[in-house]
């Protein structure tokens, strides 16, 4: 186990930077998970960490020790790949046990990791079996084992679960926390779904266009996102954005473009001293909204039951929002209802830098 | 099978119409037209007529002119085995199976050999790769006749160029006697066999190398392995299927070649490059004895079975080519 520290790392491919300096910090034992739409970086960091792509610029320390010029092997890693990467022509348990084959492990010691990782994973009875015959969840079980039986400083998941059904991908996702909550290996996990990274992780680091926009607790980044992109990729459904001025007449309130007056709470950060007048952009998250007394008039669109709660899809000012209520609601489309925010769980940007005010 | 059933016992509704236009049954025709299975073998009809003439036929009269003494311009008369006892006292035939032989063991070693290698330089990133591909093709490209001819003037016993090259790096003083030579002759017509070879293992065996995922070769390289371990571990058996077929073809390729050597050396000298295919060949039209020929020829047939034979051990799947999909 060991910490892994990236500074100010950057990566081009040709003339074209596609990693333009990022910072991240990972402590022993820590559960990491890079998260970002597709073509932001994420996956090329990770392979950079790997040894399997150089770096540009910066660097990449494991254990204290800079690996920049170390070669893959030497770097005591192993990475699970989104295909899984099995050798097919190998069975499970030879596949598991390659890497111990090449450095010339004793037979005993070998059987006993494979054996060991075949436990941990359920997959005993499958030792024998080529890839071939597995199903998709085995096969991403069969890669974990491969890289257990590494026992190396660090895991590297590259997308891991994106070739599965939905249900298996749940349930693959316990899994993988439970492995790390019992193996305690640094962890670094890539994905692009934030359901993955809110679940699994101990820290998000969230990547686009090749910076690191925002890292920090799960939960954390759900409650006070730093800038607008984190607030629309965190969150399902995303968060609700209004555009419109700062109006400060006793009380501060967004008046929206469309012309409607947005309520904020009392407490809004960064005190209302220059708000007046502002182009700001103002977010709400669909659980924030609810039908109430005094509520903004809204007609709804789309109804959409889910039966643990009610996704209301309706327009606020010719723009459409959406509300997720836990209640039971009665309402079809056409219908006028009064839509309220909870004015303490506003999150306001500004208009112009999307940063949060 | 379904469908089948469908039409039979459905063709009338209960009301006795007849459903989406479909004509009234009328008597056996109608039910044969209607009749899955037949209808198959009618269809397959014209593909069956077409490999009865052209491909049964002659293979089946070849074989037949084996057991006459058949001449040109004189109809034979069944003479059993008659060809074969010849055969079998005669060195020239059997000088030219250990030619055959010799040919494509050698040539077929060195084609998969260089032929992988290539395989391997050619899928490496490199510049202008679409072009070298292309370039790599060409020796298959062109007629045999004319890189035969090539050949020919590359292993003149006066002109030839590599003799040239040789005499004035001060290598050799006299020409090398490429084709006048028995083993010289042997050899060359091998390394001229290998030239125009290699490219259609290269190529093949650069497609195989193509479907091998990049991710296992990073897995690999995770894992630990050297690039010969890349190859000894990953390349290799993911190639084996593929392997197979390319080389069953080579080798059969190889085995009854035939042009090459008749532009080359015509069997010589002293019947040192005469092949099984160049001798029937010579004994049949250029000698008239056509039967004897054709004996020469069919006496081809067994070891051309036993390399398909060997190809079909070769090719079955292998046990983790089963299962499902990837």
């Amino acid at each position: 186990m060991a910490s892994v520290a990236i500074r100010d790392v950057r990566k081009a491919f040709g003339q074209v930077e596609i990693i333009h300096g990022v910072s991240i910090d990972i402590e022993d034992g820590e559960f990491v998970i890079l998260v970002g739409p597709s073509g932001c970086g994420k996956s090329t960091l990770l392979r950079m960490i790997a040894g399997l792509e150089s770096v540009t610029g910066g660097e990449i320390a494991i254990a204290d020790r800079v690996v920049n010029q170390v070669p893959p092997k030497e770097r005591d890693i192993a990475m699970v790949f989104q295909n899984y990467a099995l050798y097919p022509h190998m069975t499970v348990g030879e596949n598991m046990a390659f890497s111990m084959k090449l450095r010339k492990a004793p037979k005993a010691d070998m059987d006993a990791r494979v054996k060991r990782a075949a436990e941990i994973l359920g997959l005993t009875p499958y030792l024998e079996r080529y890839p071939r015959q597995l199903s998709g969840g085995q096969r991403q079980r069969v890669a974990m084992g491969r890289a257990i039986v590494r026992d190396p400083q660090v895991f590297l998941f590259d997308e891991p679960l994106s070739n599965l059904d939905a249900k298996l991908r749940v349930q693959m996702r316990t899994e993988i926390k439970e492995l790390h909550q019992r193996l305690k290996t640094t962890t670094i996990y890539v994905t692009h779904d934030q359901i993955e990274a809110m679940t699994m992780a101990d820290k998000i680091v969230v990547m686009h266009d090749g910076i690191v926009e925002q890292m920090g607790a799960p939960l954390d980044l759900y409650d006070r996102p730093d800038n607008l992109f984190v607030a629309g990729f965190i969150g399902s459904p995303a968060m609700n954005f209004i555009k419109g001025r700062g109006a400060v007449n006793g009380v501060a309130s967004v008046k929206s473009d469309s012309g409607i007056d947005l309520p904020l709470g009392p407490d809004m950060n960064g005190g209302t001293a220059n708000l007046d007048g502002r182009p700001v952009v103002y977010g709400i998250r669909p659980e924030h909204l609810h039908i109430a007394e005094g509520g903004l008039p809204a007609e709804v669109v789309v109804v959409e039951p889910t039966g643990s709660e009610t996704q209301v899809f309706a327009k606020l000012g010719g723009q459409e929002v959406v509300a997720v209520l836990r209640e039971r609601v009665t309402v079809g489309p056409g219908d006028i209802i009064p839509l309220k925010p909870e004015p303490g769980l506003v999150h306001l940007f500004d208009g112009e830098t999307g940063r949060r005010l | 099978m379904a469908v089948d059933a469908d039409h039979t016992s459905q063709g009338r509704t209960p009301q006795g119409r007849i459903p989406r236009g479909m004509p009234a049954p009328a008597g056996l025709l109608e039910r044969m037209m209607s009749n899955r299975h037949f209808l198959g073998l009618l269809f397959m009809l014209p593909a069956a007529a077409l490999l009865l003439l052209f491909l049964t036929y002659p293979l089946g009269l070849g074989v037949w002119l084996g057991f006459t003494d058949t001449r040109i311009g004189r109809p034979g008369i069944f003479i059993g085995l008659e060809n074969f006892e010849l055969m079998w006292t005669d060195t020239v035939f059997w000088l030219s199976v250990f030619n055959t032989i010799l040919y494509t063991v050698v040539a077929s070693i060195l084609k998969f050999g260089l032929g992988l290698w290539l395989a391997l330089l050619l899928n490496q990133h490199m510049p202008f790769k679409a072009f070298f591909r292309a370039i790599v093709l060409l020796p298959w490209v062109v007629p045999t006749v004319l890189s035969a001819i090539a050949f020919w003037w590359i292993y003149d016993a006066q002109f030839s160029i590599i003799s040239w090259a040789l005499r004035e790096m001060g290598l050799i003083e006299a020409n090398i006697n490429f084709l006048g030579d028995t083993w010289n002759a042997r050899w060359s017509v091998i390394a001229a066999n290998v030239w125009r070879g290699i490219p259609f293992v290269a190529i093949s065996l650069l497609a195989g190398l193509q479907t091998i995922p990049q991710s296992l070769y990073e897995a690999a390289t995770l894992d630990g392995t050297t690039p010969w371990q890349r190859f000894r571990y990953i390349t290799l058996p993911l190639l084996t299927p593929i392997i197979a077929v390319v080389m069953t073809f080579s080798v059969l390729f190889t085995f009854t070649d035939f042009q090459l050597i008749y532009v080359l050396t015509r069997g010589g000298p002293i019947n040192a490059t005469h092949l099984m295919a160049t001798l029937s060949f010579q004994r049949a039209i250029p000698g008239g004895f056509l039967g004897e020929g054709a004996a020469i020829a069919t006496a081809m047939i067994p070891f051309l079975l036993s390399a398909i034979l060997f190809s079909y051990f070769g090719l079955q799947r292998r046990r983790w080519q089963h299962g499902g999909q990837d």
